[in-house]
Order: structure tokens, then C-alpha cells, then sequence
């Protein structure tokens, strides 16, 4: 690099001019890391801003949401707003619904697609790729398109409008995620220690009990968690399959336009809660689990 | 592991996801085409199609859907671009960045939705802000049937906050891949930062870019909650419209017709974007 040019025997002159150059070049540096410092706090602003708009009026007393112009300092801390939406009719329903069907999703995929990505980590066999495609070329689908017929289905088996049937296809949905994020999880356990597990007398089963699965909770642990968000925010297919056991996004969409503005409100803010913490909890996991998985 | 004693396991392992995914995922496609292309008696015909195309609202929401779609995506780019290069810049607390610029990520379409509902309605922030700067001197009601260009212009807002970070994850995760010396001998080469930008990292980036759009639009033709939260019956898309002719109607063979149309476009920008965007054999990771 520069250091090169350094120590290459030059004319005073021409070292004269190195060093101005590379005085330049370092206030250009200096320059462009002030620059962006700038550009990370703006935006990380464009991604706070609207957060914080949203928390202090949900925070607000239930008039003060009428409030015109608004404060962009809070006045008076109430949980006002907050209560009369949990307070009101099928809300706490459907929170609980919403809780069981991402945990029952979160379950089933994790049953269902944890094997199926160890088979994809650990063995070489005839149809691996064919799989794996199958497994990717299910993200062009659209929700969609899954819902309608589901709903029929459903019907026909009596399980139309009941938490079991939003788990079941929001487990279609993320089963595929599953399956390639267990998949790279196992393969980042190193093969080597399963295959001593194995050579010391452990049979396959237990060697993955004892070895493989406490290098790869973590991991597992930030895929569910991930599940979980996935099933918690979703609204097509929850509105479609459900009437009355609505989960917490179902029943305010089919709520809303005729809902006042602070159920809104609160409703948002209490959709948006627990995603500020979830992705919190597993932010070391994102880019191994989003972006091995794109790939 | 080849030649092992245990050469069904694989296999054994792969059922429960095979299995679920017939019955769940195969089954309901192929059902969907069955509902679209069947009248009521059953029998096969393009009633339900007929009846989409002539549907009047059919038009708007195709109209809507791919605007939204054409202003959203590179809108999203340039977003996610910034973002994943100010990660990459490895500047202090870039674990903080990364989590700040993620945290969209968990956010629900519907939540995100509601979210610019309190920025852009009557009494809401927006209003508040322009009237406190004197930009305005009484409230302007944006979200209005009358003014599409505003609904939608809220609603690209919305999903650029919201489903850019996907974007952007994509797109860190690629620029790690690249490696450190290209940059380095960018620099010895005395390369603009633009330069950078321009002749190393979008030519290495493509693979990802090329991932992060296909994904991005098919995601961006299911919109939904989030038009109904901010512009409620004012904008239609076409998920929307799925809804309302499974829900109000009780139709789903016209659902499923739009939905199915949804699959089509879905599946020709899939083959749009791998068609301008070839990446080469060695670049797929």
C-alpha cells in the first residue's frame, strides 16, 4: 500500500509532494468516516423516529391521542390507551391465540425441519440437491395461494377456525426456512467431535444427544425464536382461516377500519413490542441465519 | 459419509418434511389451480377468471400492486445499499448499527402499517411537524380516497421502513463474502469510494442483489395489511382483493383465481430477474 511508496529512495521534492498527498488523502479519510457517521445516524434515525412516534402516543392518555398539533415531547406517561385495548372485547383472546399458535407453529417446524436439515448437513445421499431445491423453490409461492384451499380443506376436516389449523399453515410456511437454517446450524457443529462421540462407542443417537445438539442449541434457539416472530406477525392466512378464533393480527385487521384510533394505536404498538426484543435477543444469529440462508 | 450402514437415514430424516410438505404445500397448490379453473357444479371452466378480468376493481389493483412495486424496489435498494454499506464500513458499535437497522425485521406488515397510520393521519405527526416548521397552516388530510398519489406514496413509505432490512441482511451477509484484498487493491489503485462501490462491490455483490430482488417482489405482490391500514378501502391491490372475494364475497374459486395470477407474476419477475441478472457458475455460493 502507501507504506511502499514510503520506502522507495525519491527526490526531496517528490517527498514533499508523497507527504502532501498523503496528508490529503488522510483528511479525505477522516472526512469520509465523518461522513459516515452521519449516514448511520440518520439512518438509524429513519428506522427509530417512527418507534418512538408511536410508543409516546400509545403512552398518551386516550384523549390526549386526539391531541392536534402533537408534542414531540411527551407530556403525561398513561397507560390508558393501552388498557382500554386489552380491555376490549376478544383482545385477550387473541393474544392467547396468537402465544399457541406460534408455539405450536414454532413446535411442529422445529420437529418436522430440524431432521431434515441435520440429513441435509451431515450426509452425501441421491436426491440432496433435488431437496434442497424443492425446499428453496417453495419461498416463490405466495401465502396466498396456500390460504384459499387450505380454508376448504379445513373445512371439509372440521378443523376450519380453530388454533390447530393456523399453526398448521403457518408451519408450511416456515418449515422451509427451517429446514435450511437447522441445516447450516448443523453444519457449523464440527463433524470431527460426533465422529469421536461415535469411535468411543456412542451409538448415532446418542452421539447427536450429547454432543451435536449442545453445540447446536443456540442456534436452534434463535431459528424458533425466529419462528415465532414469523407466526406472530403473520395476517393473510390467519384472517382467511379464522372467524372467531382470530390471533391478535387477524382480529385487528378485520377490526380495523371500523376501530377508533387509540385501539389502533395500541394495537400496533403492542404487535411491535415484542419484535423489538426478539430480534434483540437473537441479533448475533441474524446474518448467519438470514444471510446463509439466501444463499 | 457414503457407504455407511445407515444409507436410508437420510431418507428417514427427510420424511416428516416431505410428508408435511405434500400434504400442506403440494396438495393446496395444486387444489388452488383446481378452484380456479372450476365453477361452482364443479366442472372445468374460466368462469372465475372471466370474472376477475372483468372484475371492475381488478384493474386498479393490478395497476397499484406493480406502481407500488416499480417506486418500492429501488427505492428499497438504494436504502438497504447505504445501510448494508455503513455495516460494512466497520465503523464503532457496528453490532449496534446492525441491530438498529434490523430491528424492521420482526416488524409486522399490519403493526408497520399503523405505525405511518399515526404519522400520516389528520391529527397525526406528520401534520403536527409541517404546522410546528410553518409549512403548513392547518391540517392536510393526506390519507384520502381522493388522492391516490398520497396513499400510495404512504404505503411506499411504510414498506421501504419496514421490509428493508431484509434487504439489507442479504445484502451484509454478501459483502462479507468479498474479500478484504479486493478492497485493498482498490485502494493501492487509488480508487473513488463511487468506484468502490461501482466496479467491485456491485459486480461481486450480484449473486445476493440478484436473491434479495427475487425475494423482495414476490413478497412485495403479497402486500396487504399494510395498504388496508393506511389507506383502508381508498387503495386495492391484488392480495386484497383475495380477500375480499374469499371474505365478503364467499367466492373462492375467484380468490383463487387472483391468487393464482398473483403465482403468475410472482413467477415471471422470478424469471425476469434471473434472465437481466445471470450469475455466473462460480459466484453461487
Amino acid at each position: 500500500m502507501t507504506s511502499i511508496a514510503r520506502d522507495l529512495p525519491a527526490a526531496p521534492r517528490a517527498d514533499r509532494e508523497a507527504v502532501a498527498a498523503r496528508q490529503a488523502r488522510a483528511r479525505r479519510r477522516l472526512l469520509g468516516r465523518g461522513l459516515l457517521y452521519a449516514a448511520a445516524v440518520l439512518l438509524a434515525l429513519w428506522v427509530l423516529f417512527p418507534i418512538y412516534l408511536i410508543t409516546i402516543t400509545a403512552f398518551s392518555p386516550r384523549d390526549a391521542v386526539y391531541d392536534y398539533p402533537k408534542q414531540l415531547i411527551p407530556g403525561t406517561f398513561s397507560a390508558e390507551t393501552m388498557r382500554f385495548f386489552v380491555d376490549a372485547e376478544g383482545v385477550l383472546g387473541a393474544l392467547w391465540n396468537s402465544v399457541l399458535v406460534a408455539v405450536v407453529t414454532l413446535i411442529f417446524s422445529t420437529l418436522i425441519g430440524a431432521p431434515a436439515g441435520y440429513a441435509l448437513a451431515r450426509f452425501a445421499f441421491r436426491g440432496r440437491d433435488a431437496f434442497r431445491l424443492i425446499v428453496l423453490s417453495t419461498r416463490a409461492f405466495p401465502i396466498v395461494i396456500l390460504s384459499i384451499p387450505l380454508a376448504v380443506s379445513f373445512i371439509e376436516w372440521g378443523i376450519y377456525d380453530t388454533v390447530w389449523s393456523v399453526a398448521l399453515m403457518h408451519t408450511a410456511l416456515a418449515l422451509p426456512f427451517t429446514v435450511l437454517i437447522t441445516s447450516s446450524i448443523f453444519i457449523s457443529v464440527p463433524r470431527d467431535l460426533e465422529e469421536a462421540a461415535l469411535t468411543l462407542g456412542c451409538t448415532p443417537a446418542t452421539a447427536f444427544v450429547k454432543v451435536v445438539l449442545p453445540l447446536a442449541l443456540p442456534g436452534l434457539a434463535a431459528a424458533s425464536i425466529f419462528t415465532f416472530v414469523l407466526s406472530w406477525n403473520e395476517v393473510f392466512a390467519a384472517v382467511i382461516l379464522t372467524l372467531r378464533e382470530r390471533t391478535l393480527p387477524a382480529l385487528v385487521l378485520a377490526a380495523l377500519n371500523q376501530s377508533p384510533v387509540p385501539f389502533r394505536l395500541a394495537a400496533g404498538w403492542f404487535m411491535l413490542a415484542p419484535s423489538l426484543i426478539f430480534i434483540f435477543v437473537i441479533r448475533r444469529y441474524l446474518l448467519g441465519l438470514w444471510g446463509r440462508v439466501s444463499r | 459419509m457414503k457407504g455407511q450402514r445407515l444409507g436410508w437415514a437420510p431418507y428417514a430424516l427427510l420424511l416428516p418434511s416431505l410428508a408435511f410438505l405434500a400434504v400442506f404445500f403440494a396438495a393446496p397448490m395444486v387444489q388452488a389451480f383446481g378452484l380456479a379453473f372450476q365453477n361452482d357444479a364443479g366442472n372445468w371452466s374460466l368462469e372465475s377468471w372471466r370474472t376477475m378480468f372483468a372484475d371492475a376493481q381488478f384493474r386498479e389493483a393490478l395497476v397499484t400492486t406493480l406502481v407500488l412495486i416499480v417506486i418500492l424496489i429501488p427505492v428499497q435498494f438504494v436504502l438497504a445499499m447505504a445501510m448494508a454499506l455503513v455495516i460494512n464500513a466497520r465503523l464503532k458499535w457496528s453490532g449496534f448499527w446492525l441491530y438498529i437497522y434490523a430491528i424492521p425485521l420482526g416488524i409486522s406488515e399490519l403493526a408497520a402499517g399503523i405505525i405511518w397510520f399515526v404519522i400520516f393521519t389528520q391529527q397525526g405527526w406528520l401534520n403536527s411537524i409541517l404546522q410546528g416548521l410553518g409549512i403548513l397552516d392547518r391540517p392536510y388530510i393526506f390519507l384520502n380516497y381522493q388522492n391516490p398519489a398520497w396513499l400510495i406514496f404512504a404505503v411506499v413509505l411504510a414498506e421501504a421502513w419496514r421490509a428493508t432490512s431484509i434487504i439489507m441482511i442479504i445484502l451484509v451477509a454478501g459483502l462479507q463474502g468479498i474479500p478484504r484484498d479486493f478492497f485493498e487493491a482498490a485502494d493501492v489503485f487509488g480508487a473513488t469510494s463511487w468506484q468502490k462501490v461501482r466496479r467491485v462491490i456491485l459486480p461481486m455483490l450480484r449473486p445476493s442483489v440478484q436473491v434479495a430482488l427475487i425475494l423482495r417482489t414476490i413478497l412485495a405482490f403479497q402486500a396487504f395489511a399494510v395498504v388496508i391500514a393506511l389507506a383502508g378501502g381508498g387503495l386495492t391491490v391484488l392480495s386484497s382483493e383475495a380477500y375480499r372475494w374469499y371474505s365478503d364475497y364467499r367466492n373462492s374459486h375467484v380468490a383463487a383465481a387472483y391468487a393464482g395470477f398473483i403465482l403468475m407474476l410472482s413467477v415471471v419477475s422470478t424469471v425476469l430477474f434471473l434472465w437481466l441478472l445471470p450469475v455466473r457458475e462460480e459466484q453461487q455460493g
